[in-house]
């Protein structure tokens, strides 16, 4: 460079106004970029037809018979809902040594479902059929009064058992109560499985 | 003849003037002097090459054929290896190809343990070096739920769940990652995106700077000798060689072993026993039907096995999110090697019995854990994992004490030739 004149040197002002520029220019880049990513991030989540398939499901309570298993599907989960007899009933309240987590400490239920019978009314149990071992479909016992037999569901994969609260027996390979998913009652006669009984209204 | 000769220096003087190949050449092929003194534990860098691009090649054939829905991935397989002409072949290279690649990045990445390749100035060549191998475990594990075969599937639920067991947000951010409220054709075309393209792409790109990294501060060798040191009158080091053609021809003697071994393996073990392809495999996936032992690729074992081994809840959160947290920290921690190492030597030749000890155990211990993650959960005592497991921690975090405070023996000012060089 001829004379020592430097071509590339800023004076103290245009130092800080350039500095300034390109914090804000840096700055509102950010913010727009951040902006940008919304429909990438966007993208991953459910879908309206997973949504649609993953929505709520409702039935009705009049066709089922006491003391028999109904099915149904939500999520790609069996759902189990069973209409206890008394007798099961007082069963359930009875004798609980042989169960685990009798009083359902385990968070595996919504918390108006943390009691005694793991359900809103005494006599209607819901639950997701899908053992907490590895995820077989337990099957129902009824007790004829046979040797070993008893009330509740046995899963074919590993021997896992569970009472009709869905709760899970000493010594068998899973862990923990089977779930109970959110559920409500739309009317007396109409149960929704999949919301809470407050977003039912 | 001549005017050929004339004519094709002509065209290489046209590029070079554009686009600098010959400089790039000289750098990095026939003016790059590496060790003199390399050993067999140097032959796995070039074999990785060799499987990155046999994995990439036989992966775009697949591709050709292969179909990512839930409805038709499973069947689309079965008339890669029925119905398309060589489909078979292609897909064994592909399968024993991932095998292949694991077994030769071990053995590099115990290279780097033994020599102390990681330490000061590599710490970068040795990092860049973990990012491609943790991203070669994830192109493994989205390449295996793709055949969507009942062990793809319960993998994927099973790791996915994994994402779960993060306390607090894990639900919302496993159903953001499933796309929906299972395992469905939403995660599985998200693991196509990033098998063929997302993974691959940083792989390549990685291996690119690991390379780069490497040639800026020179291979290390078999005595930990810096070569740059003693450097003849043209400043070139007095015991470094030229890698083209020196390591280049040397190197096609391992690659046709390595060829020969892989193409052994293509035709008489294609499923390795069980081992590279599991029995569930061979089903399609079933939502209502778990296979009885849910086992990873062997490459995969010794992670899933300290996983598996924590079965304990701490402080409040569960066991599953603890196993997450050691089967992470257990990958994480050997990004931080080169600052555990304190030691002044850089080969285990010249390290003390602290050292040797340590890393034996080490080795023993990754593949013992690799053994159990095969085997039923039930397999061995429960104390035997955590034990285990420790002893594997415990190699990095004792590194700095017993690297410190050891005894270890001088280092020779040049490189030593074993007998018979």
């Amino acid at each position: 460079m001829s004379g020592g004149e430097k071509r590339f040197e800023l004076s103290e002002a245009d130092q800080g106004r350039r500095t300034l520029l390109t914090g804000v220019t840096a700055l509102l880049g950010a913010i727009g970029g951040a902006a940008w990513l919304t429909p990438f991030l966007k993208s991953w989540k459910p879908s309206a037809k997973a949504r649609a398939a993953g929505a709520p499901i409702t039935i009705d309570l009049a066709k089922l018979k006491v003391d028999q298993l109904f099915k149904t599907e939500w999520r790609g989960k069996p759902i189990y809902i069973l209409k206890r007899s008394q007798e099961i009933i007082a069963d359930l309240k009875g004798d609980k040594s042989h169960l685990r987590d009798p009083d359902s400490v385990e968070d595996q239920q919504p918390e108006y479902a943390q009691n005694d019978l793991r359900s809103l009314k005494p006599e209607l149990m819901v639950l997701e059929g899908v053992c907490t071992h590895l995820g077989c479909a337990p099957k129902t016992r009824m007790d004829d009064g046979g040797e070993g037999e008893f009330d509740g569901f046995f899963c074919p994969c590993h021997g896992s058992k569970f009472d009709f609260a869905g709760r899970v027996y000493k010594g068998v390979p899973a862990p923990t109560n089977m779930v109970v998913p959110p559920y409500g009652y739309k009317n007396d006669g109409t149960l929704v499985v999949g919301v809470d009984q407050e977003e039912i209204g | 003849m001549s005017k050929i000769v004339d004519l094709s220096a002509d065209a290489l003087g046209w590029v070079d003037e554009r686009l600098p190949v010959v400089k790039a050449f000289k750098t990095h092929m026939s003016e790059y002097y590496a060790p003199k003194n390399f050993n067999f534990w140097y032959y796995f860098g070039v074999l990785a090459m060799v499987a990155l691009v046999i994995q990439i090649m036989s992966g775009i054939w697949l591709m050709m054929f292969y179909t990512p829905s839930i409805e038709s991935a499973f069947d689309s397989i079965e008339y890669i290896m029925r119905d398309v002409e060589g489909g078979w072949f292609i897909r064994y290279m592909h399968e024993v190809g991932a095998t292949f690649f694991f077994l030769v990045i071990y053995l590099h990445i115990f290279r780097a343990l033994l020599y102390g390749s990681y330490q000061r100035p590599r710490e970068l060549v040795w990092i860049m070096g973990m990012v491609i191998y943790l991203a070669l475990m994830a192109e493994g594990f989205f390449g295996y739920v793709l055949p969507w075969g009942n062990m793809s599937f319960w993998a994927a639920k099973v790791i996915i769940s994994l994402v779960g067991a993060v306390p607090y947000v894990g639900e919302s951010i496993q159903i953001w990652v499933q796309g929906d409220f299972m395992i469905s054709d939403s995660i599985l075309h998200k693991f196509f995106a990033f098998h063929v393209m997302l993974v691959p792409l940083i792989i390549i790109i990685v291996v690119f700077v690991h390379l780069i990294a490497l040639h800026q501060v020179g291979s290390n060798n078999p005595d930990g000798v810096d070569i740059k040191a003693k450097k003849d009158a043209e400043g070139i080091p007095l015991d470094g060689i030229p890698f083209h053609p020196y390591y280049t021809v040397h190197d096609l003697v391992p690659i046709v072993i390595f060829m020969m071994l892989f193409f052994a393996a293509i035709f008489f073990f294609p499923d390795g026993g069980g081992y590279f392809l599991e029995t569930p495999n061979f089903i399609e996936a079933d939502i209502l039907n778990t296979p009885e032992h849910i086992t990873p690729a062997w490459y995969y074992t010794p992670f899933y096995a300290m996983l598996r081994g924590v079965t304990i809840d701490f402080f409040g959160v569960s066991a599953k999110f603890w196993g997450l947290v050691v089967m992470g920290g257990s990958m994480m921690i050997l990004m931080f090697l080169p600052w555990l190492d304190r030691s002044p030597v850089k080969s285990m030749r010249y390290k003390g019995m602290a050292s040797k000890t340590m890393l034996g155990l080490f080795a023993f211990s990754t593949v013992a854990l690799g053994v159990l993650g095969v085997k039923p959960a039930d397999w061995a005592p429960y104390w035997v994992t955590p034990l285990l497991t420790m002893v594997y921690f415990s190699y990095f975090f004792a590194m700095p004490f017993y690297t410190s405070f050891e005894k270890t023996k001088t280092v020779p000012e040049r490189v030593t030739m074993g007998a018979g060089h």
